[in-house]
């Protein structure tokens, strides 16, 4: 291995240096064979305008009109993606909007380059080794690089729609970060179905009956009537005895016989809490407790869900329950906190 | 005369009661004695079985089953012990009354191996039955014979629908047993993975909730419903792998890490690849 390694990179290494030279020489002895031998020249005394090294193009102005109407397409796709990104609440941005414009203006702008690249940029293909220090290469290569856009006549134009076009593209991508905090519209955020008086129903829709709530258990529950989709609207309900309750001071009589109602949704990454462990022998067992299965976020149901371990910052929301004369269990206010993951800037407080 | 009749008949009705609280209170003693006895008598690790008798009757080898491997933490009695008290060797006994489990309990955590405890702070798992089959019915005759409880479950789960068992596993069971009932973690606790469970334990664990699992009543979910979440639970020993590649139905983490291991290995070889070429 080690005798082969050393002999094949010695052979290589005059090898490509060569051609590639031999080559660079041929393509510019094929595009004008003169100019080849005086481009040296013109280049060493740097006086006149050099030679041409890229055949000549003949100026092409419908290409041009078709690349600045697609570039104006992209943008007003991109345009497109900003304004409906603003338009919507952010519940109900509608996705497939947003990808046929994000989608619409990269393809424009995709297809500018393409008819910009095949019908107005003078084609050469060139095939070098990395450069050593060579002024006079350098010189060429710029030239070359000149000269391949002589058949563009409204440069200025071009390069302005293409630099906007890569603006209101790099502006679209950048309009999601708007979700990350409250600047635009944050009501649908605070929005909640529960008022007084609102019936919990169970995932099947039927009305719960406080004597139906057993310990030991857990329930889902939605509000009735209201958007099961809302994040506001689930709970996860369960039943201590009595006189385990620790509820925060404020709270009194918001847990009927024990029966407690919590935000199904994790303060921490809005998972749903799915998990309810339940000892059956407190004395040696784990307390009763409500988990994410998301990142194990663990709250303590009898002191209103205060968060004994895992990375959620603060307690689930509890909503006050109360009696109706039939039995069934009704909200008695709103929530104790904002519902949903902690998004910037919330950690406490009531919603408003 | 009739005075004197009456007092001597009250004195003698009195000594006559107080004998008999005596009796029954020494032979309490008497018997919790002897229980004590059995239990100090017990092994570190494994159980202590009674001489065999073969015609004892089921029960009776139940209560010396009991006395001799469960008392010193659930009483001789099953009556259960609240605060932890020195038992047998380093045994410190706490645990619930049995009274009124019935035979449903005492059969699940026999027969997966919850029971016995080595310590009572131990988490239960699924291990090797200490117990002999008859055995295991002898005890279970014993705690159901203590007071008035469920009997062993007999579910059907062929009478069960899959999709509607994947619905309401899914909606009550998967948070902590995985969707593909591959257990995981409660905080505090494992969860145990559901393959290779018999029909009638499922249906025990839902009804009772072992350890830190909720209990769910018929009126939570009904023997129907029960039958369905059973089928499908069963269906997850062989679950149909659409992929052809199930990387342990562990969900989204195998499968990513898979797929990171599969990029590096490509990402590797194109650099060698690329390598070769430019050489």
């Amino acid at each position: 291995m080690s005798e082969r390694a050393k002999d094949r990179p010695e052979a290589q290494q005059g090898a490509p240096g060569e051609a590639g030279s031999a080559e660079a020489h041929g393509g510019a002895g094929a595009g004008d064979a003169q100019s080849g031998g005086s481009g040296g020249d013109g280049g060493g005394d740097g006086v006149e305008a050099p030679a041409r090294i890229v055949p000549p193009g003949l100026p092409d102005r419908g290409a041009e009109y078709v690349v600045l109407a697609l570039l104006a397409l992209a943008m007003l796709f991109a345009v497109g993606f900003i304004v409906v990104y603003a338009e919507y609440s952010p519940a109900e941005v509608p996705n497939q909007l947003l990808g046929v414009c994000i989608g619409g203006a990269l393809g424009f702008a995709a297809l500018a380059l393409a008819v910009l690249a095949r019908r107005l940029v003078v084609t050469e293909e060139l095939e070098d080794d990395y450069p050593q220090e060579n002024p006079r290469e350098q010189s060429e290569i710029a030239q070359l690089v000149h000269e391949s856009a002589s058949r563009i006549t409204r440069r200025r134009l071009l390069l302005g729609a293409g630099a906007a076009t890569g603006g209101v593209l790099g502006l679209a991508g950048l309009t999601p970060v708007l979700s990350l905090g409250p600047l635009w519209d944050t009501a649908p955020l605070d929005y909640s179905p529960w008022r007084r008086g609102r019936r919990l129903v169970d995932p099947h829709g039927y009305p719960m009956l406080a004597s139906e709530v057993e310990e030991e258990t857990f329930y889902t529950a939605f509000a009735e009537g209201a958007d099961r989709e809302d994040i506001a609207s689930v709970l996860v309900v369960v039943r201590l005895h009595p006189s385990e309750l620790r509820l925060p001071k404020g709270r009194e009589g918001w847990a009927p016989y024990g029966i407690l109602a919590y935000s199904k949704i994790c303060t921490h990454a809005g998972c749903a809490v799915a998990l309810y462990r339940k000892p059956r022998f407190p004395v040696v067992e784990a307390k009763p407790a409500l988990v994410c299965p998301c990142h194990y976020s663990t709250f303590n149901p009898a002191t209103g869900a205060s968060v004994i371990f895992g990375p959620a910052g603060r307690p689930l929301p509890q909503l006050p329950l109360m009696i109706d004369p039939s039995g069934h269990l009704r909200a008695a206010g709103d929530f104790s906190g904002r519902v949903g993951p902690a998004w910037w800037g919330v950690r406490e407080g009531p919603p408003t | 005369m009739s005075r004197l009749a009456r007092t001597i008949a009250t004195r003698l009705r009195g000594a006559a009661g107080a004998r008999a609280r005596w009796g029954a209170l020494s032979a309490a003693a008497l018997l919790l004695a002897a229980c004590e006895g059995v239990a100090l008598a017990q092994p570190r690790g494994g159980v202590l079985t009674p001489p065999s008798q073969p015609a004892k009757p089921t029960v009776q080898l139940g209560h010396e089953l009991f006395e001799a491997n469960c008392a010193s933490c659930h009483g001789g009695l099953g009556q259960g012990i609240s605060h932890p008290r020195p038992g047998a060797g380093d045994i410190s006994g706490a645990a619930p009354s049995l009274h009124g489990v019935g035979a449903e309990a005492a059969d699940f955590y026999l027969r997966t191996g919850f029971m016995p405890l080595s310590n009572i702070h131990a988490e239960p798992s699924n291990r090797r039955v200490p117990f002999t089959n008859k055995q295991v019915e002898a005890i279970t005759d014993f705690v159901a014979s203590l007071g008035a409880g469920p009997a062993i479950p007999h579910p059907k789960p062929r009478a069960g629908a899959l999709n509607s068992g994947f619905e309401l596993f899914t909606e009550d069971c998967a948070g902590c047993h995985q969707s593909l009932a591959r257990g995981g973690f409660v905080t505090g606790a494992r969860v145990p993975p559901l393959q290779g469970v018999d029909a009638t334990e499922i249906a025990e664990a839902v009804r009772i909730g072992p350890y830190l699992m909720p209990r769910f009543s018929t009126k939570r979910i009904s023997d129907a419903q029960l039958n369905s979440i059973i089928r499908y639970v069963l269906s997850t020993n062989r679950p149909d792998n659409r992929g052809g590649w199930s990387i342990g139905n562990l969900g989204p983490i195998p499968e990513g890490l898979v797929a990171w291991l599969a990029a590096i290995a490509l990402a590797v070889l194109c650099l060698g690849l690329g390598r070769r070429l430019r050489a």
